[in-house]
């Protein structure tokens, strides 16, 4: 089946069946290769895109049910996304840096909902995100100095 | 197409954009610290670094990159020596050679044991040396001034009279030079990068955050077929028959082929490829197949452990020891699950095929092994395979194989579809824990004896499967019937005991296993550990004066002892309802104490809230990414510890996904505080090294909180 995604701002055709997940849209269709497969079942988050803003996984939504604009990391943008990713590079968050990219887009979410998180809100909006590195002590000092980078900037 | 390569092959081959060092003498010298004494001399390493017209200097690193820092460490060796700003520099990896790029530790191009920077560490400082020596000379030249009269910093290359430049200025004329057999390393005292914490930032922190950065899965070239391949759902099954026509009738599927390891579903996507597996059909024959659980090989290896086994060290008379009248006796049985790596990138690669030759691209952490199983498969001769690693999403021992299992699915799905295509595999989540290549299950029968506050006999049998049976490096590892790595820890604790026996017995399995994160350490470290503790306890002994008494002759590891009983202020009060407990492992050739600190959570998990470290891993080249691996390291440890499994029933494991085989989140990740001892010794791992003092600290918690040491593992066990 023909579907037209707005995808980081362009919209874009493609044909494939209709459960086809988003991520493998994204990744082999599109060649947005920065979204990252890591289950398949919505359990790690290293697939998060945003659909209409909202962190999504995108390994476990069918393109047929995907309604509003998609952004990827390649297009993430704002002074959310800037801060996250200059803390992300500041605190030398990445390890093998798989995860990242799925973690940077629920951090940029978080912060766009709550520009203040505490550890607990920041626990909780990353939980579902996995990175077997553990890289989650400077994941949780990064996203706590973009906050206060977004702060200053405001 | 593989030939090795020559200077002038660098100089040409790399266009006018490029410049190679010859640096022979430097590192035949190195290659004597190699164990591999005999193996290849590791012969014309010109292609270590490369400086373009723009000055940037790109270190070629023969480790593969998964996290565990090599890309900067070695860059950051290479632009010490060559007084160089760390905005120039840039890293990637050396394709697969292995005369050049030989792990002067292994004798072959691989990346384990935590060797990379201890390997790494003079030969690509000397490499940094020459590279900056040609740009003295080229830069003295172009001036007609005295070599003497130049000064480099920080890039910018200096003469008199104001002369300046930078390095990109000078390759041409630095091309025409022939460099000297050997030139003098800095000294230690004027590095600017090394050692010095947080100079330099990850190469790699800014493409892992914007989405640039290309791992396995990400590799293919217009044209290329996606296949998944189904495999035995038990360890040893073959198939017996399959139904390939519903499959085909997947939109987007290709083609099916039976090949060794399963069947292969090719198709023009993953999803249609996933699809289309689901739509198989297959009968397995599992007349080969492990049939028994889990429960019942532990309980079989339990009742091995009681007989002598093979021994692998003694010191005294055990039975008689532990049989001293007056004595207490202290026995626990270990059990140690096997674990999936679950690395957050699945495994998966690139392959094209000519017919004649090959290229694959991926994740290949020992490229000695990976070119010829390829080349194997598809009968050309090694050279005519070009193995290019790429950045993988994580291993922590997953990706280096001793039979190369993926390069060679990777070639035989290519074979299956015949010259002239190109597939790229990729295994589901499913697939890896299904997978095997596991922590092996092992388990420890431990005995030990105390008399008038002394530790008076100590025995620990260990029984589990070898991974180095049937592999290449089998007469690397064992010696004697003894598996090194399955006893490595065991057959030699940092303690002073009058009375010792460590004996090991291998089993076998279809279930394959391989080193995971620490090795051996996972579990020896664990057992010994815990065990010193209830010893301790036993002969009223404080955890940290009394391994420091037994510790005479191991000043090293009593040091980082001390160290983080400092740092953590053990014997302080703690808070109400926490525990602390602590423990110190020797693990490639660094040492790591850790101190846990726990409670019993609501649900009755254990909780650990922070965990010290001190580390002394010699010189830490890059203290940041020291404590990096450790935090890390110490994340790995908690998740495992607290949750990893992989059960077995009837051959099948039960767990398929994060949604079973439980993973730390970040809910469950402790602070992490850790001291870096100073060091003038060369650098020793660390990749490894924090992960086998984490378990043991946290069970030794648990027993200032009233609870059992857990002797059966993981201690959170899945409902």
């Amino acid at each position: 089946m023909i579907f037209t995604l707005k995808v980081n701002g362009l919209d874009r055709q493609v044909d494939v069946d209709e459960d086809t997940p988003l991520l493998w849209v994204l990744r082999d269709d599109l060649e947005l290769t920065g979204t990252k497969f890591g289950c398949g079942v919505a359990m790690c988050g290293a697939c998060t895109v945003h659909v209409n803003d909202q962190p999504m996984r995108s390994c476990a939504l069918p393109v047929s049910a995907v309604q509003g604009d998609i952004t990827t990391i390649e297009a993430v943008a704002g002074p959310e996304a800037k801060a996250v990713q200059a803390a992300w590079v500041a605190h030398d968050v990445p390890q093998c840096g798989y995860c990242q990219s799925g973690q940077i887009m629920t951090a940029v979410a978080l912060l766009r909902e709550q520009p203040k998180p505490s550890d607990r809100d920041i626990d909780l909006a990353m939980n579902g995100n996995i990175c077997r590195c553990a890289t989650y002590l400077r994941i949780r000092s990064a996203i706590h100095d973009a906050a206060k980078s977004l702060e200053k900037g405001a | 197409m593989n030939a090795p390569l020559s200077r002038r092959a660098i100089l040409q081959g790399g266009g006018a954009l490029v410049i190679g060092f010859l640096m022979p003498m430097g590192i035949g010298r190195l290659a004597a610290q190699a164990p591999a004494a005999n193996g290849p001399p590791p012969v014309d390493p010109n292609a270590f670094i490369r400086i373009a017209p723009d000055s940037t200097v790109t270190v070629l690193v023969k480790h593969i990159e998964f996290g565990q820092g090599p890309f900067t460490g070695l860059a950051t060796l290479v632009a010490d020596e060559m007084d160089a700003d760390w905005a120039q520099m840039r890293a990637e990896h050396a394709p697969g050679d292995q005369k050049v790029y030989a792990n002067l530790f292994m004798g072959m191009q691989g990346t384990g044991g935590s060797t990379a920077m201890a390997n790494s560490y003079l030969q690509m400082r000397k490499a940094g040396a020459l590279a900056r020596w040609m740009l003295v000379q080229a830069a003295a030249k172009s001036w007609g001034v005295k070599p003497e009269q130049i000064t480099i910093k920080a890039g910018v290359i200096s003469g008199p009279g104001g002369k300046q430049g930078k390095f990109g200025e000078f390759i041409e004329t630095a091309r025409t030079l022939t460099p000297p057999q050997d030139v003098p390393l800095k000294d230690a005292g004027k590095f600017e990068f090394i050692g010095k914490d947080r100079s330099v930032g990850r190469v790699d922190s800014l493409d892992k955050t914007t989405g640039k950065a290309d791992f396995s899965i990400d590799q293919w070239t217009p044209g290329t077929l996606t296949v998944v391949v189904a495999h035995s759902p038990r360890f040893g099954g073959a198939v017996a028959s399959f139904d390939a026509s519903k499959a085909l009738a997947v939109s987007g599927v290709v083609a099916v082929k039976q090949i060794p390891s399963g069947v292969a579903v090719f198709a023009t996507g993953t999803w249609p490829a996933i699809k289309g597996r689901k739509a198989l059909t297959i009968k397995w024959d599992d007349s080969k197949a492990e049939a028994r659980g889990t429960a019942q090989m532990a309980q079989a290896y339990l009742a091995k452990a009681k007989e002598p086994g093979i021994q692998a060290k003694a010191t005294g008379d055990i039975e008689k020891a532990l049989a001293t009248p007056g004595a207490t006796l202290v026995e626990a049985d270990y059990v140690f699950p096997y674990l999936a790596h679950a690395p957050m990138e699945p495994l998966g690669g690139y392959i094209e095929w000519d017919g004649k030759t090959a290229l694959a691209r991926f994740g290949s952490q020992f490229p000695s092994f990976d070119q010829p199983a390829i080349a194997g498969v598809l009968g050309i001769p090694p050279e005519q395979v070009k193995v290019e690693p790429v950045l993988a999403g994580g291993s922590f021992g997953r990706r280096a194989t001793g039979d190369a299992h993926l390069a060679v699915e990777l070639a035989e799905c290519v074979k299956a579809i015949g010259p002239g295509k190109k597939v790229r595999l990729t295994w589901t989540r499913e697939d890896d824990i299904h997978g095997g290549y596991y922590r092996p299950l092992m388990v420890h029968r431990m005995r030990g004896a105390v008399k008038d506050g002394k530790i008076i006999a100590w025995s620990d049998t260990i029984v589990g499967q070898s991974f180095a049976v049937g592999g290449p490096m089998e007469k690397m590892m064992i010696r004697n019937g003894v598996d090194a790595t399955m006893v490595e820890g065991s057959s030699e604790p940092p303690y002073k005991l009058p009375a010792f026996r460590c004996a090991a017995t291998i089993e076998q399995s279809p279930v394959t296993t391989l080193w995971w994160r620490s090795v051996g350490h996972t579990h020896t470290g664990y057992a010994v550990e815990t065990f010193v503790d209830r010893l301790l306890e036993a002969a009223g002994k404080d955890p940290v004066a009394g391994r420091l008494e037994l510790m005479t002759d191991q000043p090293r590891a009593a040091a980082v002892l001390k160290a983080v009983a400092e740092l953590a202020k053990w014997g302080e009060p703690v808070p109400a309802g926490r525990g602390r407990g602590v423990a110190v492992v020797e693990s490639f050739n660094s040492f790591v104490a850790e101190i846990a600190e726990v409670s019993i959570g609501e649900d009755g998990e254990p909780k650990v809230h922070k965990v010290w470290a001190a580390v002394d891993c010699g010189i830490a080249v890059n203290p940041d990414i020291v404590r990096a691996q450790v935090e890390g390291g110490i994340g790995y440890a908690v998740g495992h510890i607290l949750y990893g499994e992989v059960p077995l029933e009837a051959g099948k494991p039960t767990v398929s996904n994060f949604n079973n085989y439980r993973s730390l989140r970040i809910m469950e990740m402790p602070e992490v505080e850790v001291t870096i001892l100073p060091s003038s010794a060369p650098p020793t791992g660390i990749g490894e090294p924090g992960v086998p003092p984490c378990g043991p600290a946290i069970a030794n918690a648990l027993a200032r909180l009233g609870r059992e040491r857990p002797t059966i593992l993981p201690m959170v066990k899945s409902a």
